[in-house]
């Protein structure tokens, strides 16, 4: 009988927050103004990279600063196929301005819906498996990690923005109208998206939540702290460390293709450095190591700076430098981890047993 | 033939400007093991420090063409920016060693916050300091033609880097940051004050990034954003280098340098840095540490 209740305070224990944010998040509609859902759907699409960023950096311990650079690659495949629909079949203007004749090779088969989800998925992957498998292969590990993701992201928005003619340049792809023939500015197609969000997040999540939570997460998680050990053991670090980056990617591009239909616009600078390492800091503000914490830091963040940098946005860039030291020097596991350890702290107190979720092994030291 | 001459110069004078940002990012994360997100705004904090000195100075001084003002602006950059590194080493990174990561967020935080004062302070728009009139003109060699600023600059490389390597090899304090580099625990139980040679280096690091910033000034215009526009490519030097020592920044920082430009005139400017990215990664599978590595002790 006592089994069967720990098993329930378990069960609730573990995906009880997940249950309620859920909640939260649809009957959100009901409560809130088209502009601010839609306003709320872009920050979930945040909310997702953060997950990936947490799968990488809290469970892996690898400080990616090239999720950007995934959100933004899963953007521009889902983009392209936007702007060849809304062209009706003429050579997008962008293409026309640079006095290009034909559609590039490499810009027909995006004609294709299919194609273009399929290479939404496709491509970050192979680029984080490709650039992971060499880099973890050669050993390169901490900061020296960060910076070559962080200098990979640098050089694609360059690429993007030096390559007009194929790639829109600065601007990026505007003027993207509709989506599988409906038009992107009506409510109902707005709230579709939405919706289409809320889903693709709790998906992510309950993937993130088996795979964590499998034998490769545990060894993800022993890898994180000590990689000899794991290596030692007979596991190749390589294989876990790839596997782990190019799934992290995979979910970051499947945010930005959710972000280019709400929005409407992709450009270089959505993908760039600065967004990179924001990503990090929503992370960081919910809480390194746990999913859950992801969702809310995204929100948190996002929500503060369009409230607070409406009215001056000078001032919100200092706050932002100073999120960035208090984040680390004060709340290293951020709000949700904060709130963990309270809780476990209260339980102690009242000696109660302390079962810690499977969701949050201890933040990384780094 | 002149056209290479150009180019590879134009490289030497790239890398030497790297050299001397990417040996104070050398310095901090040899030592530290920390790498400084900040650094870049160092380098924006000396070339303001440049253009205040123009501002205000130069007309006391015999004007902006005898260039008094920018000889001494040279030291006050180093010294300013120096200054401030030791105040951030002091105020924030020494409650974050051991935590890499962190303090890598943390930094970028501090230089979030440099950036938006300098915006606060001088405006967002990018100013022009004018050269002294000295160094306009340039030497014919052959029948190319190069230019008086960036020779100045490869010599002040030069002269600087000549200074470091005595202040290293020659002095106490050189041989204390030596010591702490090559074995902290080991260092400190011999009586050398880890905590003061940690703040010292880093000072000397971001006083190399003013300095960088200082010399900027004779390339370009300035803006708030200047140091992220190298601050990259300075972390791929040192990646490249690898951790052991200086040697291996000294060596790197040419060949990116040289690497950037000569691509750069062969493809387009982005391709090449695509192309520069793309031989160091694969230079890193056949030598993972980077060109010179620090012996395991």
């Amino acid at each position: 009988m006592k089994n069967i209740q720990t098993k329930a305070r378990n069960y609730v224990q573990a995906w009880g927050p997940i249950i309620l944010v859920a909640l939260i998040l649809f009957a959100a509609p009901v409560f809130l103004t088209d502009f601010r859902l839609t306003l709320l759907g872009k920050f979930l699409t945040y909310a997702i990279a953060a997950m990936g960023m947490v799968l990488i950096w809290g469970f892996g311990g690898m400080l990616s600063l090239g999720q950007g650079l995934f959100f933004g690659l899963g953007a521009y495949a889902l983009a392209m196929y936007l702007k060849l629909e809304s062209a009706h079949g003429r050579l997008p203007d962008f293409m026309v301005w640079s006095g290009l004749d034909t559609l590039p090779w490499f810009w027909a088969p995006f004609q294709s819906p299919v194609f273009a989800i399929a290479m939404v998925l496709v491509i970050p992957t192979l680029v984080a498996a490709v650039l992971g498998f060499f880099v973890f292969r050669s050993r390169i590990q901490g900061v020296y990690f960060s910076i070559i993701t962080q200098a990979m992201t640098l050089l694609v928005s360059i690429l993007l923005v030096g390559q007009q003619p194929y790639t829109g340049g600065t601007n990026g792809l505007t003027d993207l109208g509709t989506i599988f023939g409906y038009s992107l500015a009506n409510p109902q197609t707005k709230t579709a998206l939405y919706f289409a969000t809320v889903i693709c997040l709790i998906v992510v999540y309950i993937g993130c939540r088996q795979l964590t939570s499998s034998r490769f997460g545990r060894l993800l998680v022993a890898m994180r702290d000590d990689e000899s050990r794991v290596r030692f053991l007979g596991y190749d670090p390589v294989i876990i460390k790839t596997i782990t980056f190019a799934i992290s990617a995979m979910i970051c591009g499947i945010a930005g293709a959710l972000y280019v239909p709400q929005v409407g616009i992709i450009s270089p600078s959505t993908l760039g450095v600065v967004f990179s390492i924001e990503i990090v800091i929503w992370a960081a503000v919910g809480g390194r190591a746990t999913l859950i914490g992801a969702i809310v830091g995204a929100i948190l963040v996002n929500w503060g700076r369009s409230t607070f940098s409406e009215k001056n946005p000078n001032e919100w860039q200092y706050f932002m430098g100073l999120l960035f030291i208090l984040v680390v020097l004060v709340f290293p596991n951020g709000v949700v981890g904060t709130l963990q350890t309270g809780v476990d702290r209260l339980k102690e107190k009242f000696g109660k047993t302390n079962t810690t979720p499977l969701d949050s092994p201890a933040a990384p030291e780094s | 033939m002149s056209i290479w001459i150009t180019q590879i110069f134009n490289g030497l004078s790239l890398g030497s400007i790297l050299l001397i940002i990417s040996l104070g990012l050398a310095f901090t994360f040899g030592l530290m093991k920390i790498i400084n997100m900040a650094h870049g705004e160092f380098i924006m904090i000396g070339a303001y420090v440049t253009f205040v000195f123009q501002k205000y100075l130069a007309a006391s001084l015999g004007g902006v063409d005898l260039g008094i003002w920018f000889l001494l602006s040279i030291p006050a950059a180093f010294l300013v920016a120096g200054l401030l590194g030791i105040l951030l080493e002091k105020g924030l990174i020494r409650f974050l060693y051991g935590r890499p990561l962190d303090t890598l967020l943390a930094t970028w935080g501090v230089g979030l916050i440099l950036q938006q004062a300098a915006r606060s302070i001088f405006g967002a728009a990018n100013v022009n300091v004018s050269s002294p009139g000295w160094l306009n003109g340039g030497l014919a060699v052959l029948d190319a033609t190069l230019p008086y600023k960036r020779l100045f600059i490869i010599a002040l490389v030069i002269i600087a880097i000549a200074i470091i390597y005595i202040f290293l090899y020659r002095s106490t304090n050189g041989r204390r940051i030596r010591a702490v580099m090559q074995n902290r625990e080991m260092a400190s139980a011999l009586g050398v004050p880890s905590e003061t040679v940690d703040a010292l280096t880093f000072g000397l690091g971001s006083g190399l990034a003013g300095l960088a910033g200082c010399v900027l000034t004779l390339i370009g215009p300035i803006g708030p954003s200047i140091g992220t526009n190298y601050i990259v490519d300075a972390f791929l030097v040192v990646v490249l280098g690898g951790s052991g020592g200086f040697a291996g920044t000294i060596l790197a920082a040419p060949l990116i340098g040289i690497a950037n430009t000569v691509l750069e005139f062969s493809t387009t400017a982005s391709l090449a840095k695509v192309l520069v990215f793309v031989l160091i990664i694969l230079f890193l599978q056949w030598r993972p540490t980077g060109i010179l590595a620090q012996r395991g002790r």
